[in-house]
């Protein structure tokens, strides 16, 4: 096993006193002041993420439209420069190596963000696939840190604190801007169902910028939170709700697998899937009882007998319940369905529910 | 500095047990309750459940993730703490006033087993 890694604000989160734990490779804060505290304080003002982690790769060349569209689910000759797609990343039986974003930098100039955890065999699966493009693959991981200013006064306080207008950016868009000499990306996206941005720049930058969020008051934020905040609004985490055996189209993110546009890997088992339909598909649930299901925790149909199991689950808290998402066998996939999960020694009853638990508050 | 009381027992998975005549509170201390942060749900046994030493008898679960409640006795839940299902919060706001259940020990030489203030005290390293 390899050390964790750090992030280039790693020893900010010690000095501040955060509660570090592994994930995805790397020694992240978990929580700073508490995860209820932080994620009420992206949900009704402002946070900031250490989300460093995250992979990046650049890729350009003749055929880098081209190629990225070829392993990307999502439709990039759509998109203009400043334009940012999401989508997946499939293996030719449809399961996810990756869910990603895409920016569009230039022509045949696309910037991929990766999950951390994933970032060697994102990188791996991406020059295997590049062999026979022409076109030129750079893991600039290691050269990027990441910051997200997330909620409902983010726009306010990148222009306070960071200096950085924001207001010109609309959702899933992004520009390049000279920061005292540091040419970084600002976009308007985010992992939280909030209104928000992500920085990318050198190292010292994000110092510099975390520093100055913090002088100026701003809720640091931990990847407790981050997880409590993307689960409420529906958004998958790679490894729960997509995975290797989960493909978009279980996962009900078949809007981002544009099957009319031309081929790309897992094309043809997306398409065989969407038209017989799944045999597992991704549900919400919502539990009768205070009694809290986790990862891993088994789904039963009324009869107990096991039909799936829960991917993400928690006492909401924006949401005063608890709920769930699980993969459950599709002949239970319906809304209204009476499921059970298996909780230690008692089963629990629960009602299948959307996945979006609480509406997003997106700018558009 | 996490708080201890004198007079009670503690066991290595940080649950105290408040002994009153034949009776034992039974529930987690400072330390654990810091450790876990916002508790959010306490699973609870029922009244004239039998619980053993070292058995799980509930959860105590934080935002984050589950844990397990192993009881330091052994003996009959007499009463369990109800004011826990609707505020579980309660246990971060004092750990050692809101005990989770009252047990009718059944063996009272199990208490040889477990720690005193000062030796819990070193266990967890203050």
């Amino acid at each position: 096993m390899s050390e964790n890694k750090f992030t280039c604000l790693h020893d900010k989160h010690v000095a501040q006193g955060a509660l570090m734990s592994p994930f995805g490779g790397f020694d992240m804060p978990i929580q700073y002041a508490g995860i209820v505290e932080e994620h009420n304080a992206v949900r009704n003002a402002v946070g900031v993420f250490d989300v460093s982690h995250m992979g990046e790769v650049h890729i350009t060349g003749p055929e880098a439209q081209k190629f990225v569209n070829y392993i990307f689910t999502n439709d990039i000759t759509k998109m203009e420069v400043g334009g940012i797609q999401y989508g997946m990343m499939l293996y030719p039986d449809g399961g996810t190596v990756d869910d990603l974003l895409v920016y569009t930098m230039g022509e045949n100039d696309y910037f991929l963000v990766i999950n951390a955890a994933n970032i060697d065999k994102d990188v791996a699966w991406i020059n295997e696939q590049a062999a026979n493009f022409d076109v030129t693959v750079d893991n600039q991981s290691e050269n990027y840190g990441q910051i997200a200013v997330q909620g409902p006064d983010a726009e306010k306080k990148m222009l306070e604190v960071l200096n950085l207008d924001c207001s010109d950016l609309t959702f899933y868009t992004f520009k390049v801007v000279d920061y005292h000499g540091d040419n970084i990306i600002v976009s308007r996206t985010g992992y939280t169902g909030e209104d928000g941005f992500e920085v990318y720049a050198s190292h010292d930058t994000i110092r510099d910028m975390w520093d100055m969020l913090m002088t100026a008051g701003v809720q640091p934020c931990g990847l407790g939170c981050r997880d409590t905040l993307r689960f409420e609004v529906g958004l998958p985490l790679y490894g729960d709700e997509l995975t290797a055996e989960i493909t978009p189209i279980m996962a009900g993110f078949g809007f981002f697998v544009k099957l009319d546009k031309e081929d790309f890997i897992g094309k043809d088992a997306c398409a065989q899937q969407k038209a017989d339909g799944p045999a597992k598909k991704l549900v919400g649930l919502e539990l009768h009882d205070k009694a809290i299901p986790r990862h891993g925790y088994e789904v039963c149909n009324e009869n107990d007998e096991p039909i799936g199991y829960v991917t993400t689950g928690y006492r909401g808290i924006s949401v005063d319940k608890s709920i769930a998402v699980a993969l459950v066998d599709a002949a239970y996939g319906k809304l209204g369905t009476p499921l059970r999960v298996h909780i230690r020694k008692k089963y629990f009853d629960a009602t299948v529910v959307k996945k979006k638990f609480h509406d997003k508050s997106y700018k558009k | 500095m996490s708080k201890i009381i004198d007079g009670l027992y503690y066991s290595e998975s940080h649950e105290f047990v408040k002994v009153e005549g034949d009776f034992g509170y039974v529930g987690i201390t400072d330390y654990a309750q810091h450790e876990l942060g916002n508790v959010v749900y306490v699973d609870m046994p029922e009244v004239d459940d039998e619980v053993e030493a070292g058995e799980d008898f509930g959860a105590v679960e934080s935002v984050k993730a589950a844990s397990d409640l192993v009881s330091p006795v052994s003996g009959t839940v007499v009463e369990v703490n109800e004011a826990l299902e609707d505020e579980p919060g309660l246990i971060n706001k004092d750990a050692f006033e809101n005990w989770i259940i009252k047990v009718e020990l059944s063996d009272k030489s199990e208490l040889d087993n477990l720690m005193d203030a000062e030796a819990y005290k070193a266990f967890i390293g203050e």
